[in-house]
């Protein structure tokens, strides 16, 4: 059942940012941040924790995950260091993703010549 | 008048299936993604034993070293430009977007080059990201207390 809730899940998020490619003049920078700002947004209220417990590894695949691990890292930092925990566990559970991002671009960007 | 007729003309050349079409691409692609990122996380769980939570850092970690590698090897691009969001939405794009811009920007050396571009598409992701983060943990701090 979560597989199926992940196919639609995030079919459904890719079709709404595909709607908004087609009829608007946003780019897929514009699309990307508005995305990542709105899940942080549905975190703020643990409604994307909702979804996640529900739709499973699906919600974690789209950028709008991005928004939620760094409002849940956060929170969660709030919890022993007050107000200073939110600039404290920021980058507590998005450090995996940006990290591997970092090391496999600059590590495929000095092996492999651009092709075009 | 002419950019009337021009227009008139340009429009009923205009293929007019594309947008539906693009729909439907974007949502199997993308839904196609998402169902294979659980898929990992089962295999992970049940196989390797790990915890979920593990689990789903190797997720995240495979498809960005997926997407690096075919954007390194330039199959990514031409798929992008097919199925356009199914893509760019999931982490594939950010992974997609970082090692594009380190290709690009390579041959101008590698601390003004790769150095100072390599976030350059992936950065407002980021930026928007801790801003709206910061502002929305504050106010949940303070309104709903923490979790």
């Amino acid at each position: 059942m979560l597989f199926i809730n992940s196919f639609l899940f995030c079919g459904t998020i890719c079709l709404i940012a595909q709607i908004i490619l087609d009829n608007t003049k946003l780019t897929p920078g514009h699309i990307t941040s508005l995305f990542v700002v709105i899940g942080a947004f549905l975190d703020s209220f643990s409604l994307y924790d909702l979804i996640i417990k529900y739709v499973g590894g699906g919600a974690l695949v789209p950028i709008t995950s991005f928004g939620h691990s760094l409002v849940h890292g956060a929170l969660a930092k709030t919890n022993g260091y007050g107000l200073m925990g939110i600039f404290m566990g920021m980058f507590d559970l998005t450090a995996s993703g940006i990290t591997a991002a970092i090391i496999f671009s600059f590590i495929f960007s000095l092996i492999f010549k651009p092709k075009n | 008048m002419e950019d009337k007729l021009y227009k008139k003309i340009a429009d009923s050349h205009k293929p007019k299936e594309t947008k539906l079409k693009n729909l439907i691409i974007a949502f199997v692609v993308g839904g196609l993604i998402g169902c294979f990122g659980e898929i990992i996380i089962e295999i992970m769980c049940s196989f390797f034993h790990k915890s979920r939570a593990q689990a789903q850092v190797f997720m995240s970690v495979f498809f960005i070293f997926i997407a690096s590698l075919l954007t390194s090897l330039g199959f990514f691009d031409k798929l992008v430009n097919k199925c356009k969001c199914g893509l760019l939405i999931p982490i594939t794009g950010f992974a997609h977007s970082m090692t594009s811009a380190a290709l690009d920007y390579r041959k101008e050396g590698l601390i003004y080059g790769i150095g100072s571009n390599i976030f350059k598409l992936a950065g407002s992701v980021i930026l928007y990201g801790v801003v709206s983060t910061w502002l929305f943990g504050m106010i949940r701090y303070f309104i709903g207390g923490v979790l």
